[in-house]
């Protein structure tokens, strides 16, 4: 017991520098935010007393719920595609590729650019004199620009679904390449054809790689302001949006505050249903 | 026409030939061994077998039906995999049950099969047991199951006793010969460890350098081997220069140096040797007779086993031989007997 008290401060002792900056930089701004979230707001300071009210704004209004409706089914579009898409190159390279760490090279270097510079490029692509309706006018195929291409959901999902894409490449991939291929030989040797080997074999075996994909893309593409903000137009503004207006332009702080930790709570439940979700399924299969 | 029939099957991945020109068949119902050391093109032939690989040349035919170009999925065939391949996501049942899922059985039918597996590898009641929890020998057991419960024409077995300890190995040797026995299906082993290969076939097929060199009965391997391979790969043996004197009907007879002329019984000499050949003349270290009339010889070690002792020996200052006796060691010098109904002439290559 003794040597586990030992082990125990050691380990302490290890983790200690994370510890501090994951309090300083997580836990105590958190406390901030749970603290002015149950204040109200007077003038550019903070009533004295503590209230529920702001609690009550968030759930009550439904400007807020439509809101927190779209960010949700955004979310759950941008992981859906980005996954989706995803998983097939990974699969190229982790089963195919010749040489797969040049591939693996190639899929990153969209991102050795700013995130920034990629939404404004896909403002380029999709705007109403952008790349794509200029070449369709100038193919001679539409007599008017598309306009149902920026500044809506659609655009922030592809935006997204782009901006992401070696997030969820690389965990799958990782997973992918880690499945030990005498199980596939197995599969086939026992009698399963391409497609159902894969739904039995390696869709299973990769799911940790797509459930750590999914939730790096769904947790913060539901807290994504800047490229709503860029390309989604009043009809593609999320919830972060809102949060961020009530920091710097409305001045509300305890109701952004609010709003802030709901759409933490909703994040968290949503991710935690889907983890329990693909893992009931992952063990369905036999 | 055998039961499993590979014919001039040839394989290359882009270099030399790791299966050459192969030509093998296997009886129904028996446990067939491919002997040979690693990198022989044994396992490359068995994959073939499979179907994870496709032959450059020639024809693999199962119970009649030409197999070249079924994929391993539609093949009589099951593979007992080294790595045991388990599925890790399964459990034991699932496992067994994995390739018995596609026939849609009744719930209960599917579960007398397996259960029935389960019990032939003695692995009762641990149907729910996690793959990540179960040990080498037991894995083993499964992987056998899983492939046993599809009832192939062919299974195929690629080193399956190799991971495991001496012990573990022993008794699990003497299970799959009776699994096969109770069974029945024809068992295709591939191994390098010639005791396995020996004790377990009715037949083993020796191979090197992606070619056979022999294929026969255990028995008739240690005893007759056709070439020096063979004589060397299957147990220890000793080696003399030797030529062919003359050749009459039911012996021959060999200027054999050392050993001075000899006349063996025709069925001893391999049957590509003629009269003037240079040869080797072979004898296992059992069969030579410490303290009989015959060659002297000194000896250079000596070591006590308890009920044998084995010997090494040097005749004429030089050629050093093996010689395995029951007789205890007694002083420095001794006489070596060499019968000729135990001398075995092979070609020098």
């Amino acid at each position: 017991m003794a040597d586990g008290g030992r082990n125990l401060r050691h380990g302490y002792a290890l983790i200690a520098p994370t510890l501090a900056v994951v309090g300083l930089t997580l836990a105590a701004p958190l406390a901030l935010l749970l603290v002015a979230s149950l204040k109200s707001q007077s003038g550019i300071g903070f009533e004295a007393g503590w209230t529920l009210s702001q609690y009550g704004d968030v759930l009550g209004r439904e400007s807020y719920r439509i809101l927190f409706g779209r960010s949700v089914l955004v979310a759950a579009a941008v992981t859906l595609v980005t996954v989706a898409l995803a998983y097939p190159m990974a699969y190229f390279v982790a089963f195919h590729a010749r040489r797969k760490f040049l591939w693996l090279i190639l899929l990153t270097i969209p991102f050795w650019t700013s995130y920034l510079l990629r939404v404004f490029a896909w403002k380029i692509i999709l705007g109403y004199g952008g790349v794509i309706n200029s070449g369709l006018l100038g193919l001679g195929l539409i007599d008017q620009p598309l306009s149902f291409l920026l500044y809506n959901p659609f655009s922030v999902v592809v935006t997204l679904a782009h901006a992401w894409a070696a997030f969820a490449i690389l965990p799958i991939y990782v997973s992918l390449e880690k499945i030990d291929r005498s199980l596939l030989e197995a599969a086939s040797d026992l009698g399963d054809g391409k497609l159902r080997r894969f739904l039995r074999i390696t869709l299973p075996l990769s799911m940790p790689g797509v459930i750590g994909a999914a939730i790096l893309i769904f947790v913060p593409t539901t807290g994504d302001f800047v490229t709503p903000e860029l390309v989604g137009g009043p009809a593609g503004a999320m919830i972060a949006n809102i949060i961020e207006m009530q920091f710097t332009q409305v001045g509300n702080w305890p109701l952004g505050a609010a709003l802030a930790l709901v759409s933490m709570m909703m994040v968290a439940v949503i991710a935690g249903l889907f983890v329990a979700a693909a893992r009931a399924a992952t063990k369905a299969v036999r | 026409m055998s039961f499993l029939a590979v014919s001039k099957v040839s394989k290359s991945f882009g270099g030399p030939a790791i299966v050459d020109a192969v030509d093998l068949s296997v009886e129904r119902g028996a446990f067939f061994a491919l002997l040979g050391p690693s990198g022989c093109g044994k396992t490359t032939l068995l994959r073939m077998i499979a179907g994870f690989e496709t032959p450059d040349s020639g024809t693999i035919t199962i119970d009649g039906a030409v197999m070249n170009a079924v994929p391993p999925n539609l093949r009589p065939t099951n593979m007992v995999f080294q790595s045991y391949a388990i599925f890790p996501h399964l459990n034991v049942f699932d496992n067994i049950a994995y390739g018995l899922r596609k026939l849609r059985l009744p719930g209960d039918e599917l579960r007398r099969r397996v259960e029935a597996m389960l019990a032939t590898v003695r692995l009762e009641g641990l149907g729910g047991r996690a793959a990540d929890q179960l040990s080498g020998g037991q894995r083993q057991r499964v992987a056998l199951a899983r492939a046993l419960v599809r009832q192939p024409k062919v299974l195929l077995l690629d080193e399956p006793l190799g991971a495991l300890d001496k012990r573990l190995r022993e008794t699990m040797q003497i299970e799959l010969r009776a699994i096969q026995r109770k069974v029945g299906i024809t068992f295709l082993l591939v191994t390098h460890d010639q005791e396995e290969a020996l004790s377990l076939s009715d037949r083993v097929a020796v191979m090197s350098g992606g070619r056979i060199l022999q294929i026969a009965s255990p028995r008739e391997l240690y005893e007759r081997p056709n070439c020096r391979e063979v004589a060397d790969f299957i147990g220890e043996i000793n080696f003399f220069h030797a030529t062919v004197k003359g050749m009459s009907d039911g012996n021959v007879t060999v200027n054999a140096g050392l050993l001075g002329i000899v006349t063996l019984p025709s069925a001893n000499v391999a049957p590509s040797i003629t009269a003037g050949d240079h040869i080797l003349l072979a004898i296992r270290p059992e069969h030579i007779r410490v303290g009989g009339q015959g060659v002297a010889g000194e000896i250079v070690t000596a070591t006590f086993l308890g009920e044998r002792s084995h010997f090494h020996v040097k005749i004429a200052g030089r050629t050093e031989l093996v010689a395995v006796s029951g007789q205890a060691p007694s002083g420095k010098d001794v006489m070596l007997a060499f019968p000729a109904e135990k001398l075995i002439a092979v070609p020098t290559l």
